[in-house]
């Protein structure tokens, strides 16, 4: 499996991976941790030209918790994110979901920023960043802008950042309440058949708020604003959690291939929510 | 067509300098080009996890790195963990402990197993399954991989506990 031929790039300041992504357009790609990305290249499915390393630019790579918001520099890994004490009490959500994702080896490398940037509808993080209402910070050559995660997604792989822009860091507001990441695969290594993100709050026995947002059922991640609303107000019974799949299931739009038929698809989506709307009341 | 470039790479202690193209694969730079035949090819799609090597303190499959991601690097490969005459603990309990069958995943388990080690000296079963799932055998049904891992760990905690 041998990628095409391409110019090779690692620039030590973000001034010269713009410079770079300027004069080669669309003909140029940046790369974090390369596991989406270098894949694609050697099936020939991402023909690069120019390849813009970013392990050499520095100042993306922190992980900023305080008391209302965490930063997440683009180039912090899955096993960053694992690995960091903080992040694990300010944002257990971000922990649980990132175990879930790809094996040991594949998250020493593969970084948030890549998954969010990258547009698959199969990468977790996207779906949890929605559920989150995280922003995601770009830079281009006019400088820099914050995209909501919930308007970032277009379609399968293209997003709401310009071909000449960096996506540089993740921000999100501190979550509140009770979280769960549940996930359905295959296998470790696999992409979800389907996923879901929640954080649920909770004020004397009755949910106040909930955000529930869905991975690989459509060609972006789902955010599902009717589905945390029909838990709103109730004590989260049966009858609430129902209402809650019903909506999800009239966002979600999934297609049928090697992970099952639309029909499995929209089952398998259901008993997720399901589990994950009770794992986070638990918690909540 | 991109032109050769010249790179500087350190594996196991040796400083390896060579002119490759940029899209080169580390698996294949590691193999055909310095003769390092330890990290195995399996899958060649970032799965099974034959390809493990050490890089900047990472477990990192080597088909999925390309060369010039590492140029500058230091690299450990099963060859720098230990040799025949000098077995590293997870060499000697892999065979000890029956933890290999056909041997083709071998070097990349013992090289993952190497970091998950350094990470949590004293796993628990759940813990090694887990810090081994990017690493895939067809022999073993893995039970004896884990069993020498954990024998391995015993000695190793041990021979800590002896020294301190």
């Amino acid at each position: 499996m041998i990628p095409a031929a391409f110019e090779y790039y690692r620039p030590k300041d973000m001034a010269g991976v713009l410079s770079i992504l300027e004069e080669h357009g669309d003909d140029a790609r940046v790369m974090a941790g390369g596991h989406s990305l270098i894949p694609m290249m050697k099936l020939r499915m991402a023909d690069v030209p120019h390849l813009i390393d970013l392990q050499d630019v520095g100042g993306m790579s922190d992980i900023a918790v305080t008391a209302d918001s965490i930063r997440i520099g683009a180039m912090v890994t899955q096993h960053d994110i694992i690995d960091h004490d903080g992040l694990a009490s300010a944002a257990p959500i971000l922990r649980e979901a990132a175990l879930q994702i790809a094996d040991p080896q594949v998250r020493y490398m593969g970084t948030v920023g890549g998954n969010v940037a990258n547009g698959d509808p199969g990468n977790d993080m996207p779906g949890l960043m929605q559920c989150l209402d995280a922003a995601f910070t770009v830079v281009g050559a006019e400088g820099e802008r914050d995209i909501p995660a919930r308007d970032f997604y277009e379609a399968a792989y293209m997003t709401a950042r310009e071909d000449e822009e960096v996506l540089t860091a993740v921000m999100i507001p501190a979550p509140q309440g009770g979280y769960a990441y549940e996930k359905q695969k295959r296998k470790i290594g696999d992409y979800a058949t389907a996923a879901a993100a929640v954080q649920i709050v909770k004020d004397g026995g009755s949910c106040v708020s909930a955000s529930i947002a869905m991975t690989n059922l459509s060609d972006t991640p789902i955010y599902s604003e009717d589905a945390g609303a029909a838990l709103v107000g109730t004590s989260v019974d049966d009858a609430a959690i129902k209402a809650a799949i019903a909506a999800m299931l009239g966002d979600i739009d999934p297609t049928e291939d090697n992970r099952g038929p639309v029909a499995f698809k929209k089952h398998v989506a259901g008993v997720i929510l399901r589990r994950a709307i009770e794992r986070a009341w638990s918690r909540a | 067509m991109s032109k050769k470039q010249h790179y500087t790479i350190t594996v196991n202690g040796k400083e390896e300098e060579f002119l490759a193209e940029p899209r080169e694969l580390l698996i294949y730079t590691l193999r055909e080009r310095l003769n390092i035949t330890g990290p195995h090819i399996g899958c060649e799609t970032s799965h099974c996890g034959a390809c493990t090597v050490t890089i900047d303190g990472k477990s990192v499959k080597a088909c999925t790195m390309f060369v010039a991601q590492a140029d500058g690097k230091g690299i450990t490969t099963i060859e720098g963990i230990g040799g025949p005459d000098d077995l590293h603990p997870l060499q000697n309990a892999f065979k000890e402990h029956h933890g290999l069958q056909c041997g083709y995943c071998t070097p990349g388990m013992i090289t993952r197993a190497t970091k998950l080690l350094e990470e949590n000296p004293n796993p628990t079963e759940e813990e090694i399954r887990f810090g081994m799932a990017g690493n895939i055998c067809r022999c073993t049904g893995y039970q004896n991989i884990v069993k020498s891992i954990q024998a391995a760990a015993a000695e190793m905690s041990a021979a800590k506990e002896a020294a301190e």
